[in-house]
């Protein structure tokens, strides 16, 4: 923490707390009925993708899942942008046609969330194939839950991006939870990490803590970055809410949802600034309050925003 | 003019592109020294380096993920899938992937992928080395799917797919590999979507893709010592398809016989026979026949049994003139 000075640090825990507040706004609007489909919120992740993309620059490149959110907008999408998408609207990234399971945005290098569980792995790879081909100095990380280390576009990734030596940075983040299954009846180890070493490649398991990941994430970029190829870092949390918003968790034990929500990536990262005297109560409050604005302005951006029109419908589909 | 096989058209359109356009790469499985499992890119890793022609270990569905980012990323992948069966297991790439960056994205990202891989029977490969499954391709919005019959038309169109900013499955058929035929020694491209009239007639139209118009031709000759005249179109791209061309060679004949290898049910002969109907059924002087494979796996004895041939579209041509409405 000695290397960070107080601007960043204050930085780190903006980029967090607007997750976090990104991530309850939706749950309201969602509930009450403005956005349909799916929504899979991130809330107890928000450290990784913060930590992760603080090393990245808008050309790089990242791929992610259907619990995407904390992804897109650590990479840096602007909040007027992303609601617009999440409610479908003509004016996001994708006009409308991705929705929260699919946002992207080639200008920030984001290569798309995923529906489509273990779907981005390999097209990361692609990013960092074409990085290493353009000599372009870019790297690629991938983020994705522990079940899908389960499917084989994992296991081909991580074989594809060793022998290739590719720049890119596997990122799980394990909350324990696929779905409705917890890790332990579909994994026979504990750490998902254990599984780079199958091919060849480094691999680490850390807790949901901001500064291990951003140290962690920090050499794995690096290497990747310099040609020293791929990593995986296993991110350690648990699930605070159910698989999606509306889940009503029947399968889920109480005391495991309190044993999750007890452990809270930013109030650990929060508390550690106020011990070190970077930051007071009132101005995390100050940050807090910020923030919230900026997300109240973005949703009544995105709710006075137009849908797509019909006519669009079959427009693009091939250039 | 001069005489090439239809798998020398391949590797004569992927060197002309990697020349043109460094940021044309081949990926697949054998593609480097061996020269891919049937020669189509023999002597290009010599020529181009590894960087460009990228050997990957067995796994399809890891390296078709790769080409969409790589693509989504400015390189343009030529892909190779050894056998068409196999593009079962990189059915996420191709459809869920590939097939939908443009349009779900909003048109943010271009997707230059080519995707060729041989298809048929032939070699007594048995059921999971023969299948004909470009239908399944071609029922996916975001493809476009090519099935060239000659050295002629493959060197011309997948010089065209590659130039493509939008994905395009070449199917190619192992049992035309070794065909020849000639082409022009300068450079020519086949725009995609453009059928092509193969024999002209005015008693039937018969529309035959890959080895079917081969068979189609055949059957021709025999039916023409008879006097009854075959129209052969070949679509060459499958989709989408040139309705157009179908739609004049029918206003010509008014009788429709549709030949394509893969199994009957639900093939692209299903397709165009029920747009005819929908849309043309007033020119149509018969109902439309159908020549396809029956509806069982590819069996290893009993290929030839399997397969369809000229004799198949023979007996098609005389029933469509057997009957009038
Ligand atoms: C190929 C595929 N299979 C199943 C699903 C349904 N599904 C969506 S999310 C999910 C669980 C994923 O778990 P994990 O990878 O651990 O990510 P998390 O939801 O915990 O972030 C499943 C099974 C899917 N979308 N795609």
């Amino acid at each position: 923490m000695a290397t960070f000075n107080r601007d960043q640090l204050v930085e780190f825990y903006t980029r967090m707390i607007r997750i976090r507040m990104v991530e309850e706004k939706l749950m309201e609007v969602f509930s009450n009925g403005e956005i349909p489909g799916f929504i899979h919120v991130c809330i107890g992740q928000e450290a990784t993708p913060v930590a992760v993309c603080s090393h990245l620059d808008a050309t790089d490149y990242m791929a992610n899942t259907h619990r995407g959110h904390g992804h897109a907008l650590a990479k840096g999408i602007r909040a007027t942008d992303f609601m617009a998408e999440l409610f479908g609207r003509k004016n996001g990234p994708c006009r409308g046609r991705s929705g929260s399971m699919h946002l992207a945005d080639p200008d920030l290098g984001i290569l798309g969330a995923n529906g489509i569980v273990g779907g981005g792995i390999p097209i990361a790879c692609g990013a960092a194939l074409s990085a290493k081909y353009f000599k372009n100095n870019r790297v690629a990380v991938c983020f994705f839950g522990e079940g899908a280390t389960g499917e084989g576009t994992f296991h081909e990734s991580l074989n594809l991006a060793a022998v290739l030596n590719l720049p890119v940075v596997f990122i799980c983040e394990n909350n324990q939870w696929a779905e409705f299954t917890p890790q332990t009846v579909h994994m026979g180890i504990r750490d998902v990490a254990e599984r780079a070493a199958a091919y060849g490649i480094p691999g680490v398991a850390i807790p949901n803590d901001f500064f291990r990941i951003h140290e962690e994430a920090g050499k794995s970029i690096a290497t990747a970055r310099t040609g020293g190829g791929p990593s995986l870092i296993e991110v350690q949390s648990l699930r605070w809410h159910g698989h999606f918003v509306g889940d009503a968790q029947k399968y889920r034990n109480p005391e495991n949802i309190e044993t999750a929500m007890s452990a809270d990536c930013i109030a650990d990262f929060l508390q550690r600034l106020y011990a070190d005297n970077h930051i007071t109560h009132e101005e995390a409050e100050g940050i807090r309050k910020q923030v919230q604005e900026e997300i109240l302005s973005a949703v009544e951006y995105a709710r006075n925003s137009p849908l797509p029109d019909p006519s669009e419908l079959l427009e693009e589909l091939w250039v | 003019m001069k005489e090439i096989r239809y798998i020398g058209g391949i590797k004569e359109a992927i060197r002309e592109e990697m020349e043109r356009d460094s940021r044309v790469v081949l990926i697949g499985e054998d593609v480097g020294k061996p020269g891919g499992s049937f020669g189509a890119s023999r002597g290009l890793i010599e020529q181009f380096g590894p960087d460009r022609v990228i050997d990957t270990p067995i796994s399809e569905a890891g390296f078709m993920g790769m080409a969409a980012g790589a693509a989504a990323c400015g390189m343009r992948p030529v892909v190779e899938i050894m056998f068409m069966d196999f593009m079962t297991v990189c059915m996420d790439g191709v459809v869920n992937q590939i097939a939908k960056m443009r349009y779900m994205f909003g048109s943010r990202f271009s997707m230059p992928i080519v995707i060729r891989t041989p298809c048929g029977g032939g070699l007594n490969a048995g059921p999971q080395h023969s299948q004909c499954l470009e239908a399944w391709f071609a029922h996916v919005p975001g493809l476009k799917v090519v099935m060239p019959s000659t050295p002629y038309d493959v060197k011309g169109i997948m010089k065209s797919a590659i130039r493509d900013d939008n994905p395009v499955i070449v199917v190619e058929n192992k049992a035309l590999h070794a065909l020849k035929g000639s082409i022009p020694e300068e450079e020519y491209v086949i725009p995609l979507g453009r059928a092509d009239i193969k024999r002209t007639g005015s008693d039937v139209t018969v529309v035959a893709t890959s080895r079917m118009v081969h068979e189609s031709l055949k059957a021709a000759e025999i039916l023409s010592a008879e006097n009854i005249q075959v129209e052969i179109i070949d679509p060459v791209t499958i989709s989408p398809w040139d309705k157009d061309r179908v739609f004049q060679s029918i206003a010509k004949t008014h009788r429709l016989v549709v030949a394509h290898e893969a199994v009957k049910q639900c093939g692209i002969g299903a397709e165009i026979s029920a747009v005819v109907a929908e849309e043309l059924m007033d020119e149509l002087d018969a109902p439309i026949v159908r020549v396809g494979a029956p509806f069982v796996p590819v069996p290893f004895s009993l290929e030839q049994a399997y397969l369809p041939n000229a004799k198949d579209v023979v007996a098609g041509v005389r029933k469509v003139l057997e009957k009038t409405f």
